[in-house]
């Protein structure tokens, strides 16, 4: 029958080699997958500042991106692509709450500036390699 | 209650099912927001009750685990804890920093990172708090008469959680770094380092409750909370799959997420097992 010692052996053993595993995963994705899926070179000083005003605003608790948020907004990963720089730019500088299907978002209404900075970031966003996250639309459905 | 100080507990446990009552009311606000009953917006939009909603859940959880520790350590060292007044402050101060991270996400004054909105500046009142909160548990049990497997368990696991905090901490410029860290607080909390308290907290009430013999209960322990660290750390990797890092975690973070209800199936059998196996030998008697 297994023994109190051989039942410590196996938790304190599992833990330091799976987390070897992970700081060794983990290590090998941020210095190399990291910098080329995410075009690294393209974080532009602008694109910070996006995701600053991303941060301090919590977009995320309504919308996703990278898929990861909150439930109740549209996705934006890929914003850019599927409504174009001018729709997402009137929506950001609203000074009324957005609400084409009812639901509200807050009234930012943000200036040009923030607004470019924020577009600059979704830009980025949209470029990154995600392992084909978002999926394409199945359209012969 | 073996010890006078343990008495402490009664008033985290008091804060945390507030803090639970508060949480649910907010969670129907978004709930009815969602059936397009939006009429307060103005005052508590969708992402201000989210971010209350969700960190009222972690500040309850970890008001809990924090009375519980101030119920078990006493108990388990056979030591008062070595400072009651400093439990108490650290309680207040605990909620205080609670209640000025919740007013301020009524005024947009939060980091809109999913689970992880406290503000940096109150990051480190947390930071202050917790370490005043590890000192006591860590005194206690260093000048206890035991240190029995539980209580090393139990203590362990807030020491990671403690520790684990601080990779959501760091700025980074680069989202999806951002967001690889930041799992690594909410995953490996949740999948992880929690289970170890809660592995201890439920190893001390069943030597309690059941009157198996301590060592058969630790023994066990040992294996749960050694199939959670197996599975849930590599788990981490169903984090990953579509935050722009290589398809490996694709591969790893299947695999080990999939194990990852052993460990908590594991747990619900050992609770039924060592209760079955006390009833046998019935030495029930509740406080
Ligand atoms: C009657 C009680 C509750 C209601 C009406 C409620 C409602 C909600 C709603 C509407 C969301 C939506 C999020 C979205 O669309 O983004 C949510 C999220 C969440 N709730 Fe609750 N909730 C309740 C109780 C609880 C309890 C008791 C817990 C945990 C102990 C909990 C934990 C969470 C978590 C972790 C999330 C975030 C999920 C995620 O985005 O991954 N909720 N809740």
């Amino acid at each position: 029958m297994l023994s109190k010692s051989q039942a410590r052996t196996f938790f304190l053993g599992g833990t330091v080699v799976t987390f070897a595993i992970l700081l060794g995963l983990s290590w090998n994705s941020l210095s190399n997958a990291v910098p080329k899926q995410t075009h690294e070179e393209n974080l532009t000083e602008q694109v910070v500042r996006g995701k600053h005003l991303w941060e301090s605003n919590n977009c995320m608790g309504c919308h996703t991106i990278f898929g990861e948020g909150a439930y109740y907004a549209p996705e934006l990963t890929k914003v850019i692509d599927r409504r174009g720089e001018p729709f997402v730019k009137a929506v950001l500088t609203s000074k009324a709450p957005w609400a084409p299907n009812g639901r509200k978002m807050v009234a930012y209404g943000f200036s040009d500036n923030d607004a470019d900075d924020l577009i600059a970031f979704f830009k980025w966003i949209g470029e990154v390699d995600l392992n084909g996250f978002p999926p394409e639309p199945d359209l012969k459905q | 209650m073996k010890y006078k100080s343990q008495q402490v507990a009664y008033w985290f446990f008091a804060l945390s099912m507030l803090l639970l009552a508060l949480q649910i009311v907010y969670g129907f606000i978004m709930g009815f927001a969602h059936m397009g009953f939006d009429g307060l917006h103005e005052i508590f939009p969708f992402n201000t009750s989210r971010a209350v909603h969700t960190n009222l859940l972690v500040v309850w959880i970890l008001s809990g685990f924090m009375g519980a520790a101030y119920y078990i350590i006493p108990e388990e060292a056979e030591n008062e804890l070595v400072n009651v007044k400093l439990a108490y402050i650290q309680l207040i101060t605990l909620a205080l920093v609670g209640v000025v991270a919740i007013v301020g996400y009524h005024f947009n004054y939060w980091e809109g990172r999913k689970f992880l909105e406290i503000p940096r500046p109150l990051d480190y009142l947390v930071v202050i708090n917790v370490l005043t909160f590890l000192g006591l548990i860590l005194a206690t049990l260093y000048k206890g008469k035991k240190r029995t497997t539980t209580s090393l368990v139990l203590t362990m696991g807030l020491v990671f959680a403690a520790l684990l905090y601080l990779p959501g901490m760091i700025w980074f410029d680069n989202q999806t770094m951002d967001s690889f860290f930041r799992w690594w607080v909410v995953h490996l909390w949740v999948e992880g380092v929690w289970e170890l308290i809660m592995g201890g907290i439920l190893a001390f009430l069943l030597i309690k409750i059941t009157g198996v013999d301590r060592e058969v209960i630790e023994k066990w322990l040992y294996v749960i909370v050694g199939l959670t660290f197996i599975s849930g750390i590599l788990g981490t990797g169903h984090h990953y799959y579509y935050i722009g890092v290589d398809k490996t975690w694709l591969i790893i973070g299947g695999i080990f997420s999939a194990m990852e209800p052993l460990a908590f199936l594991g747990m619900a059998l050992f609770a039924v097992a060592m209760y079955r196996k006390g009833e046998k030998s019935i030495r029930i008697k509740l406080p």
